[in-house]
């Protein structure tokens, strides 16, 4: 453990990366604390231009609410929505390609044409159908991107899943005597786990991503505020105002660069035996 | 003779998968909370009893479930695939319409990403391998992860701020400029220039990834033995990256796209919404907002057929790229 | 022919290691010299710097090592110094490598002809492209490739490993070059194929006259081909001679151990014992068919066509093949790890073929198998006690019991009891194979499956195995199945072999029988191909 660590702090981005996502969930976290107000309620002037005015640093939208306490707020959802539609689709996935890919042959087959069908349509657009046919609020936005989002994870567990199998130690664990379920979990997945976890936390961010995607679109959770729906909101005076835009993508786009960071720090210091490679 | 085995049974699993598509997308839309016929007479302004039911017997919404499946599947056959109640026309004639400007769209952000993608990709890895050079690959590196994290709506916001509005070189809105008639290469060279900032937005996020992705492959496959081989024959760095690297990293690039192109129609809802681009990505959210389901189904089943047909292009140039999967192979 | 100048001289070369480990450089004050016209063989176990030290002459070390410390001198003119145009210069032409993983040595995407070619033109020698082709149709027929006109058009794909390999040494012999530098080149091969590559080789040698500097850790290969030695051991050179003074004398301790270890076969001549048969195979069938794609056919491959032998208790059996011959299929049919698709496998006298995996299970305690891999064949997660008592807990043995018999078991292999705590990353691949031997016998099992359970092994810890393996199946009487390409081992350790070939059972009898009198022509040749026993030129 020690070594894993040693090696995912060598990697300055991962650190970097680890940093600001601290940040935003600590902000996430506490942004009750920090603005007691709801971010919806109209709280000063409207269109108070950022870093002007002392009581509100982060400005006014075009209602007059403050644009700091939306950030702070939007936070929240996108770190809820990403992590638990994230769980449930590494659970879906982590499911599906575990079965496929230990019983193979014709369950395989069955569980990878499923598969497929659901990669044939492109995840975005299948998402806000989703969210648009039951009413945007976030449960069905966390089905949706949970949905949409198990495929890659159930082809990539399938996959190693398929190549564990043939490694000898799987093939000792038969010989000796053990049952499937115990090789599956005891044997197979904890040596899979690398990939999923690298995968997962790659997850997280797309998920940040099209969850704000959908709140851009208009099909977010009325009752929150997300960094998605301010851009939506302030896209019509981006010639007045274009900080109103600019300031939510620069969360977003913090927020997702800082976790796809750390999942190349976790790749590497996961599999260390990629990065050193070559003969004896 | 096999290969014509091939293609047929290749061609019953992708008639499987979009008929797979179209079924599940019938029962979603029916899962849908409220009566479609009562929503289509509210939309008219019309809401008395014996209008729904009017309207109901004329969209056959009275008929069992399965029998209005096979019934919207004997007419997707036949060309017939219903009646968008809210534009009061055609679906297929809508739809038909709309189809050239996402493909021209998405044909220039494929090509755009994939073109950059694989160069940057390219360049980076071979820096990467080069005393000296390595700043190279970490400037790539890094604005790709850059580009990987930015929301392509706002990416489309920003391109419109600096382009449209600051500098006023390109137009934010539409495919042509309204009220003129240009023709012939005048009109090209409009839509051309309305191209320019959808396709760049659209297409940065997949270039990202391609970069990414070419440059993992070109890595790997720099470290096989050939290439060793290769060097010991006396080639010099350059050309064994040009001969032997690029092909065969080339690989997993193709096979990705083929996946990603199918991806991309996803995207082509946030870019046509935002530059107003007339074609089916935003066909499609209109007709969701309007629950106009006649549409909707009818864009799945272009969207989906798109993608099938996409992977089997990839399948084919793959297969005409490595020797082993045959049509390049001897006979 | 035998000038005695010296062509290439390294003196004192050190390379160091980039990382930190148990030693700080790969090879440290390697001298050696090689004269026109002459093999010199490089000979050493896994990490003994052999390749290191060949890559250097080469120019092609991994990246982020080189050279810290003496010369490399190749006809008069310093190499270490020169830059990259003039390395590629010297690369293919002056000096060229064969490799050993022949599988891996050719782009995939490229003709064999082009490959072959590209060395010619990236030298322009010749310069007109129709007498390289000409040149390289002729190469195509030195290294004895049947159909050089059509073979030329061949993706790499379609050739079998000795195929690849003969082209990889068109390759480097299309600009006739003074050095010949060969990296362990048979060593991925089978017997019979690396026979006739040695062969290939000597010829080459002798009608061309070129210096061959040829790394390997077989013995048997050294008797075979060289003419001087040069042996390492962890990054030094300890000793050099002619072929014959150090076969017959050796001086140096690490050379007399390396020797000592070669696989004698020295047939097993104890009598079968006798008794009711613990395990018989009647008219086993196994095919394997994989799927086709795009302009791909469905291949169908019978691994295993009726085969039939029978096991008494206490007896070893060894079934001996090359690669594809289907002997590790009749491993995996046994242990049913993969289903068969016809006959009988009676254990004990009742058929196992037909039982479901859970019918199966109970059973599996009396049938063991040691693999052949012993890094793959270790859960990297598990300690070794884990692996250990696994088994025995998994059938219904209490944990405590389980553990005093994991601890027996480590005096048993010979390992130390504190080792039971460590992880499998921990060992070195005999001491792994150690342990896969005590979780094969943790089960107390009545048949033991050992599939080429000596072959990744250097020389010296294979003997040690082996013993091992030898000792522990007299000493309990367990009854065995050794798959081994090696005749040689085979004929030490088993009452009975078995020799197969093409999914055949072709010839079965004791190994004194078999070795000194083989039936057929197929066992005649792989006798023939042991290396070490063809007479030397």
């Amino acid at each position: 453990m020690s070594a894993f660590l040693r090696r995912f702090l060598r990697n300055r981005g991962a650190v970097a990366g680890f940093g600001i996502l601290m940040l935003v969930v600590v902000v996430a976290i506490f942004a009750p604390l920090l603005y007691p107000t709801s971010p919806w309620m109209m709280v000063g002037r409207p269109l108070l231009v950022p870093f002007s005015d002392g009581q509100f640093p982060f400005g006014t939208d075009m209602l007059g609410r403050d644009i700091g306490a939306g950030l702070a707020y939007g936070a929240r959802v996108s770190i809820l929505i990403s992590l638990t539609s994230t769980v449930v689709a590494v659970v879906i996935g982590v499911g599906i390609g575990a079965v496929a890919g230990y019983y193979g042959g014709v369950v395989d087959d069955f569980l990878m044409r499923v598969t497929e069908i659901f990669q044939t349509v492109p995840q975005l657009a299948m998402a806000v159908v989703l969210v648009a046919i039951f009413t945007p609020n976030i449960y069905s936005i966390v089905i949706a991107i949970s949905i949409v989002s198990w495929p890659p994870v159930a082809r990539l567990v399938r996959g190693e899943f398929l190549s564990l199998r043939e490694r000898e130690f799987i093939q000792a664990a038969t010989v000796i005597g053990l049952k499937p379920l115990r090789i599956i979990f005891g044997q197979i997945l904890p040596n899979a786990m690398s990939p999923i976890i690298v995968t997962a936390s790659l997850m997280v961010a797309t998920a940040i991503l099209t969850e704000s995607a959908l709140s851009f679109l208009g099909l977010g959770d009325r009752n929150m505020m997300s960094w998605g729906f301010m851009i939506g909101a302030a896209r019509t005076m981006l010639r007045e105002a274009p900080l109103m835009s600019i300031l939510p993508g620069c969360a977003i786009l913090l927020t997702v660069l800082s976790i796809n960071l750390i999942g190349e720090g976790l790749n590497d210091a996961l599999n260390p035996q990629l990065r050193k490679k070559g003969g004896h | 003779m096999t290969f014509l085995r091939h293609a047929v049974l290749r061609l019953i699993k992708a008639l499987t998968v979009i008929l797979s598509v179209v079924i599940a997308n019938f029962f979603l839309i029916r899962l849908a909370p409220g009566d479609p016929a009562a929503i289509m007479a509210g939309e008219a302004g019309a809401s008395d009893p014996e209008y729904v039911d009017r309207l109901r017997e004329q969209f056959g919404l009275n008929e069992p479930l399965l029998t209005q499946l096979w019934l919207y599947l004997k007419g997707v056959v036949q060309f017939d695939w219903g009646y968008s109640y809210r534009m009061q026309v055609d679906v297929l004639h809508l739809i038909a319409e709309r189809i050239p400007a996402t493909l021209l769209l998405m044909g220039a952000a494929f090509i755009f990403s994939i073109l950059l993608g694989i160069l940057f990709g390219v360049l980076a890895a071979s820096a990467r391998h080069r005393p000296g050079r390595g700043w190279l690959d970490s400037v790539i590196v890094g604005i790709s992860l850059l580009l990987y994290a930015t929301p392509l709506f706002w990416l489309s916001l920003l391109a419109i701020l600096l382009f449209s509005v600051q500098l006023g070189w390109l137009p934010a809105y539409g495919m042509e400029t309204p009220g003129t008639d240009y023709a012939g290469l005048e009109r090209a060279k409009d839509i051309a220039l309305h191209l320019v900032l959808p396709t760049i937005s659209l297409g940065s996020f997949y270039m990202a990834m391609y970069v990414r992705l070419a440059r993992a492959s070109v890595l790997e496959v720099i470290g096989m033995d050939y290439i060793k081989t290769a060097r010991a024959k006396g080639v010099p760095w350059a050309r064994v990256l040009r001969r032997h690297v690029l092909r065969n990293a080339m690989l997993p690039v193709i096979t990705f796209s083929g996946i990603q192109l199918g991806q991309m129609a996803g995207g082509a809802v946030l870019t046509e919404t935002v530059f107003g681009w007339p074609g089916i990505g935003r066909l499609m959210f209109d007709a969701l907002l309007q629950r106009d389901y006649m549409l909707l189904l009818g864009v799945f089943l272009v969207t989906s057929t798109m993608v099938v047909v996409f992977n089997i292009l990839t399948d084919i140039i793959y297969s005409f790229v490595d020797p082993r999967i045959g049509a390049g192979g001897q006979k | 022919m035998t000038q005695t100048d010296t062509i290439l001289e390294i003196s004192g070369l050190g390379v160091p290691l980039p990382s930190v480990g148990d030693r700080s450089h790969a090879i440290t004050d390697v001298s050696l010299t090689l004269k026109r016209g002459e093999i010199l063989c490089v000979v050493g176990e896994s990490g003994s710097g052999k390749s290191i030290s060949a890559n250097t002459v080469m120019g092609l070390l991994p990246p982020g090592m080189s050279p810290d410390a003496g010369s490399v001198t190749f006809k008069g003119r310093s190499v270490l110094g020169l830059g990259e145009r003039e390395m590629e210069a010297l690369r293919g032409a002056d000096i060229s490598m064969i490799f050993q993983e022949p599988m891996s040595a050719l782009n995939p995407t490229m003709k064999v002809g082009q490959q072959i070619m590209e060395v010619m033109e990236e030298h322009n020698r010749p310069a007109d492209a129709t007498a390289r082709q000409k040149r390289m149709l002729e190469l195509l027929g030195v290294v004895g490739l049947p159909d050089p006109e059509s073979l030329q058009h061949v993706y790499p794909f379609r050739l079998s490993g000795g195929q690849r390999q003969r082209i990889v040494i068109a390759m480097a012999l299309a600009l006739e070059p003074s050095i010949l530098i060969a990296d362990e080149p048979t060593t991925a091969l089978d017997v019979t194929t690396q026979a006739q590559i040695l062969q290939l080789i000597r010829d080459i040698q002798a009608s061309m006259g070129m210096a061959v500097l040829f790394i390997t850790h077989d013995f048997g290969v050294v008797a075979d081909i060289a003419d001087r030695v040069a042996v390492m051991e962890k990054g030094r050179l300890v000793e050099m001679g002619t072929r014959d003074e150090v076969l017959d004398n050796p001086q140096h301790p690490y050379t007399r151990r390396l020797l000592a270890a070669v696989p004698h076969g020295r047939p097993r001549t104890d009598p079968v014992p006798k008794g009711a048969p613990i395990l018989k195979v009647e008219n086993l069938t196994k095919t394997y068919v994989t799927a086709g794609g795009f302009g791909r056919a469905r291949r169908v491959v019978h691994a295993v066509q009726d085969v039939s032998f029978s096991l008494a208790r206490g007896e070893t059996l060894g079934i001996v093949g090359e690669s594809g011959s289907g002997k590790s299929s009749i491993g995996k049919c046994l242990l049913k790890l993969q289903d068969i698709d016809g006959g009988r496998i009676l254990f004990d006298g009742s058929d196992i073929a037909p039982l479901s995996p859970s019918a199966f299970r109970p059973m599996r305690r009396r049938i063991q198998m040691i693999f052949q891999d012993p890094f793959a064949s270790l859960n990297p997660r598990h300690s070794i006690a884990r692996i250990l008592t696994e088994g025995p807990v998994a059938h219904g043995v209490p944990q405590s019991r389980a553990m005093d018999r994991a601890r027996e078991l480590m005096d048993l292999v010979q390992l130390d009891r504190s080792a039971l705590e460590r992880y499998p990353n921990e060992f070195s691949g005999g001491q792994r194979q150690r342990i896969g031997i005590a979780r094969a016998l943790a089960l107390d099992p009545e048949l033991i499956v050992a599939d080429e359970s000596v072959s990744a092994l250097d020389v010296s810890v294979q003997a040690q195995v082996l013993e091992l393996l030898d000792h522990i199946q007299r000493s309990t009487g367990v009854s065995m199945i050794f798959i081994t390409h090696d005749l040689r081992v085979a004929a030490q350790i088993c009452h009975n072999i078995g020799v197969m070939h093409q999914g055949r059972l072709v010839e079965y009898g004791p190994p004194a029988e078999i070795l000194v009198n083989p039936s057929q022509e197929y066992t005649r040749r792989l006798i023939a191909a042991i290396p070490g026993r063809a007479q030397p030129h």
